[in-house]
């Protein structure tokens, strides 16, 4: 199968020659709700060991699961914004293994019969390159427990607290060809799952979790044998685990060896995956449809319901700013990535010259909120300052470059900008009286310099640069420049 | 009054509203007979003090003119039923001394009627047998003995299972009444061995949380009384809607009882011709004779044909154990019961699982992880499911031709001895169940009534299967048979000297 | 079908039964024994036929998504064989 067109830039190199990776993932999202799949005890992160446990998540006897609508809601959503079929009849089943922290002794989750099936998500892996990411399907399970092994040299402690809880697998077709690829496939998934609500995308706490499968072929050759690379936790490391994943196997290729599929855990510290001998034991998870559990079924009035109240998403954000606002769509797409930052942009562009107001949210915000590590929503700089700064500038009340100082200030110390600009006596010098007499005064002292520049046109910027600084930054650039060169007669 | 153990379940209620006799007493009076019957081993724990209390309470309750339906009525509890601070044993060694911190609905419900427990009573291994011999706490024995001549056997007789501590409890007269559950004939085939009435409802009419779960699909809980109209009102009580149990059925209960009496003229009676391979000859001269009863209680008998009748047995000791080893994949020593000391958790898992478990269940749960492996799901399970879609179809399809209910025999034969049975082959007990599988498979309600003895003293039994949800017309057709049979006279205790 | 010896130690190691050396031959035959008594059903026509998935007709009812249990880990861990801190405790599990 091949799913996509082999591009020469994606290619690694081996001693042999060029190599394509191919990569699908597992993704495990956990769905935001606030009771579990399958029972009513919270599904809230951390608590007290074993307090968030009904007698049906510690599999007590004779308990019985029931399913949580919410859930089923929130694969349903997330399913139409992967542009997914929806099944109106799924089935679940029981996934049977042994391990101490599944109380059942199996897993409920959906087999044969998901609540989803094929989709798609657009992904822009560049400003210049997008790509389309199939969906396998999307189904519903449980979440397991937790055992820790270090609080005892000789036994595992074991807490239910996230046994039950509901997860979304989402399983992507072999369709990604790089790490970048691959850590740009995750970042869109986080996105429309966050703009749904669907799941929180908190990586650190284990709400998104990645297994991903990676091999190797020669360009144009079948697919190669998969190793999955088992519970990656952060999108970086999934970059990583499958540049070095990759790397491991065309080594082993190259020497003449062959691919065992098997499970391999990422260890960043090491920057190398390896074995898991422990899960190497050949499964055998008996498979078969949940008789507690009736089908789930619900009818296409219901799907549609959903549908019409479904946030406008990533993409549809995109569009509408690149055709409403004339952005780039790459800038586009950089203020869609969060929900929290389209808004912020539209606030702040609201009347006014969106392109611009796009350049200081992209350019000056995000890129200060980056440095600080913040979050947009705990952005000390409001997206009516934003407004008004883009305000003073675009009606040359000050300089493009006075704003980056004003924007400072209304950083650090708050408050309205116009105020500020008043107060502090930002505001431009377009009076020519005060110009001329600023160049008056330079070309008095300079006169080397004058001499230069009018057998070199470009040592004007010198003279720009001088008028400015005596002026504190203030007088209008436009201005300065053609009061010079009538003065200086280039 | 005499005693009290004597009265059937409707006529203590009314005895106790009538207030010629009071909760206290009926219940001290079940206590003694149970002290004295230790020897049939139906009891595995007895909770004679909870029982006072619950008493005591019925009394001031019937004082103040505030009796429940079941007010101050003594009953034993399946050991399978999970009850809040009474140990549960499914009688396994698993459960350790599993105490439960919760109480079943079906339980829960009784309790709201104002019913009372006299004890958990003893079953096959988690309900896995039909002769109460897999019980990790020893066998229950028959109150009922084989005749001998002028006296009777020493033989134990088996009091069928997997409700074994159940039917022998009502027959010995050590409770009103008893819960019990019905996987695939624990209600009625032990019903039918000791002379006792038990149902099976409809699957989903009774809720399944908080029971000991064996095989899902196939489990309801169901009582076993003395007499048909005690099953009714027993019932009424039990089922009922739980949203704790998705497949339970939100439908209103009908007053069952109401049922009991009613004229079965008209009523046409299925008479399925495949049903005759099973059993012996005694046994399809009773079916003859439940046949020409109901006829002359003015029902219509058509002849009728389930033609997968035969696969239904077949296909159960495939669904049954598949199930089985799924759901009893919770005892593994982690969270409660038994657990074995082991080099690690592997060996932890499978020592604790070894002793845990008895013979059978090892047996069936090795069955059902057999037939959901890797290859050979689809040739045993899926095609046994296919199969139960034909054996549902045979009924859905006899129900659409205007049949009301379907006439058969609930057991092979009459009850045997202890040891008799499938000591070296275990198809040979599973047999048993050949006549009231089918009814589980297809979600079927069922009642077994008892219809005379047999050559040997035993009872034998009648099933009767109705439509699905459709109880009340199975009450009033085996009420009938009932009121035709000879009555069965219940056996004296010979147990309270025995050893 | 009929299972030998290394299925019936394969079997009981998935259902985590520990099983002695001298009993995998009567194990073998008392499985064998029912898997005869089951082999009937290959003789049935199933073609066309759906596998049962439930005996009622009727739509799974949902709960609602609010917190309505848990908060009793005294109660969770009330039979535990071992505990410590209201965690369940079990030898060592090595990843």
């Amino acid at each position: 199968m091949n799913t996509r067109e082999t591009q020469p830039s994606k290619l690694l190199k081996g001693a042999t020659g060029d190599w394509e990776v191919v990569v699908g993932m597992e993704i495990h999202a956990q769905v935001t709700s606030k009771a579990k799949l399958f029972s009513g005890a919270s599904a809230e992160y951390g608590g007290e060991p074993n307090n968030h446990v009904s007698l049906v998540d510690a599999a007590m006897p004779g308990m019985l699961p029931v399913i949580n609508e919410e859930c089923v809601k929130q694969a349903i959503r997330t399913g139409l914004g992967l542009q997914a079929q929806i099944n109106l009849r799924s089935v679940f089943d029981r996934k049977n293994y042994f391990y101490p922290d599944l109380p059942q002794g199996y897993q409920i989750s959906q087999y044969k019969h998901p609540i989803v099936g094929e989709g798609e998500v657009i992904v822009d892996v560049t400003p210049s390159e997008r790509i389309t990411v199939g969906i396998e399907r999307l189904h519903l399970e449980q979440d397991a427990g937790k055992s820790i092994h270090d609080l005892s040299a000789t036994e595992s402690h074991v807490d239910l607290n996230r046994s039950g809880v509901a997860l979304m697998e989402i399983v992507s077709k072999p369709d990604i060809r790089s790490a970048e690829e691959a850590r740009a496939y995750v970042s869109k998934l986080r996105t429309i799952l966050r703009y749904i609500g669907s799941c929180d995308g908190n990586m650190e706490q284990g709400s998104l979790r990645a297994d991903v499968n990676v091999s190797v072929r020669k360009p144009g050759a079948p697919f190669g044998t998969r190793c999955e690379i088992k519970n990656v936790n952060s999108i970086r490391f999934i970059g990583q685990a499958v540049e070095v994943e990759a790397r491991r196997q065309i080594g082993i290729l190259e020497d003449g060896g062959v691919i065992a599929q098997e499970t391999r855990l990422f260890d960043p510290g090491k920057g190398e995956t390896r074995s898991m001998r422990s899960k190497e034991e050949a499964h055998d998870y008996r498979y078969f449809p949940d008789p507690d559990l009736l089908p789930l079924e619900f009818d296409q009035a219901y799907v549609d319901a959903l549908k019409v109240e479904l946030p406008e998403l990533p993409d549809e954000k995109r569009a509408r700013f690149v055709a409403d606002y004339g952005l780039p769509p790459y800038d586009a797409g950089v203020l869609v990535a969060e929900r929290a930052s389209a808004d912020f942009f539209e606030e702040a562009a609201k009347g006014r010259d969106a392109k611009l107001v796009a350049n200081w949210v992209i350019n000056e915000l995000f890129g200060r909120l980056n440095k600080e590590g913040l979050d947009i929503t705990r952005s000390p700089v409001s997206a009516a300052a934003i407004g008004a700064i883009v305000d003073l500038i675009s009606t040359s009340v000050i300089s493009g470059k006075i704003g980056k100082d004003l924007f400072e200030i209304v950083w650090q110390e708050g408050g309205d900008p116009r105020e500020i600009v008043e107060t502090r006596g930002l505001k431009q010098v377009t009076d020519t009286g005060a110009i001329e007499k600023a160049i008056d005064e330079i070309i008095a002292a300079n006169p080397d310099k004058v001499a230069q520049a009018k057998a070199k046109p470009t040592m004007l910027g010198w003279f720009v640069g001088q008028v400015m600084k005596a002026t504190g930054g203030k007088a209008n650039p436009q201005a300065v420049n053609e009061l010079l060169k009538s003065r200086l007669g280039v | 009054m005499s005693d009290p153990t004597h009265l059937s379940l409707a006529e203590a209620r009314d005895a106790l509203v009538a207030k010629k006799l009071s909760a206290t007493e009926l219940t001290k009076a079940h206590i003694e007979a149970i002290e004295k019957a230790r020897a049939l081993n139906a009891f595995l724990t007895e909770t004679p003090e909870l029982a006072l209390e619950a008493a005591r309470d019925s009394d001031a309750r019937i004082a103040r003119g505030e009796a429940r339906p079941l007010e101050g009525l003594p009953l034993g509890i399946k050991d399978l039923y999970c009850t809040k601070g009474v140990r549960t044993t499914a009688a396994s060694r698993i459960l350790d001394d599993f105490t439960p911190t919760y109480e079943s609905t079906v339980s829960a419900n009784l309790w709201r009627d104002g019913a009372l427990m006299l004890g958990k009573l003893n079953l096959d291994e988690f309900a896995m047998g039909s002769s109460n011999e897999t019980s990790a706490f020893g066998p229950v024995v028959s109150p009922w003995r084989r005749k001998k001549g002028e006296g009777f056997d020493d033989a134990k007789i088996v009091p069928g299972g997997s409700s074994g501590g159940s039917s022998a409890a009502v027959a010995a007269r050590l409770a009103l009444g008893a819960t019990a559950t019905d996987t695939g004939g624990s209600i009625r085939q032990p019903a039918a061995f000791t002379g006792t009435v038990g149902i099976k409802p409809t699957y989903g009419r009774c809720s399944r949380w908080g029971i000991v779960a064996f095989a899902s699909s196939l489990d309801q809980a169901g009582p076993i009384t003395r007499t048909v109209r005690d099953a009714a009102i027993m019932l009424r009580s039990m089922a009922g809607h739980d949203p704790k149990d998705t497949t339970s059925v939100d439908a209103p209960v009908p007053d069952y009882e109401a049922a009991i009496g009613a004229s079965v003229k008209g009523r046409r009676i299925g008479i399925p011709k495949e049903y005759r391979i099973g059993g012996g000859a005694e046994i399809n001269a009773l079916w003859d004779q439940g046949v020409a009863w109901l006829r002359d209680a003015g029902a219509e008998i058509v002849e009728i044909s389930l033609p997968h009748t035969r696969f239904a047995l077949p296909a159960y000791y495939i669904i049954a154990p598949a199930e089985a080893s799924s759901n009893l994949a919770r005892y593994d020593g982690v969270r409660y019961g038994l657990r074995e000391k082991g080099r690690d958790i592997a060996d932890m898992y499978e020592k604790t699982r070894a002793k845990g478990f008895g013979a059978e269940v090892r047996r069936r749960v090795m069955i059902g992880a057999y037939v959901l492996s890797h290859g050979y799901y689809d040739a045993f399970y899926v095609r046994a499911q296919k199969i139960r879609s034909l054996i549902k179809r045979d009924f859905d399809e006899a129900f659409a031709a205007g049949v009301d209910a379907v006439l058969t025999p609930a057991t092979p034969s009459t009850a045997f001895a202890q040891g008799e049975k499938g000591a070296a082959d275990p198809v040979e007990m599973y047999l048993n169940d050949i006549f009231t599988v089918t009814v589980n498979m297809a979600g079927l309600p069922g009642i077994a009534v008892p219809g005379g003895l047999g050559a040997d003293g035993l009872p034998l039994g009648l099933q009767l299967i109705g439509r699905p949800f459709d109880e009340a017309t199975l009450f009033s057709l085996a009420a009938a048979l009932e009121s035709a049979a000879p009555k069965i006279d219940f056996p004296q205790p010979w147990w309270t000297d025995a050893k | 079908m009929s299972v030998d010896q290394a299925t019936v130690r394969r079997i009981a190691h998935l259902a985590r039964i520990a099983v002695e050396d001298q009993e995998v031959e009567r194990l073998g035959a008392e499985l064998n024994a029912i898997l005869d008594f089951v082999a009937e059903l290959s003789s049935v026509d199933v073609e066309g036929v759906e596998p049962l998935t439930s005996v009622l007709p009727m739509q799974m009812k949902k709960r609602q998504d609010v917190v309505t249990d848990g908060g009793f880990a005294d109660a969770i861990l009330a039979n535990a064989p071992e505990k410590d801190d209201h965690y369940f405790v079990v030898p060592k599990v090595v990843e």
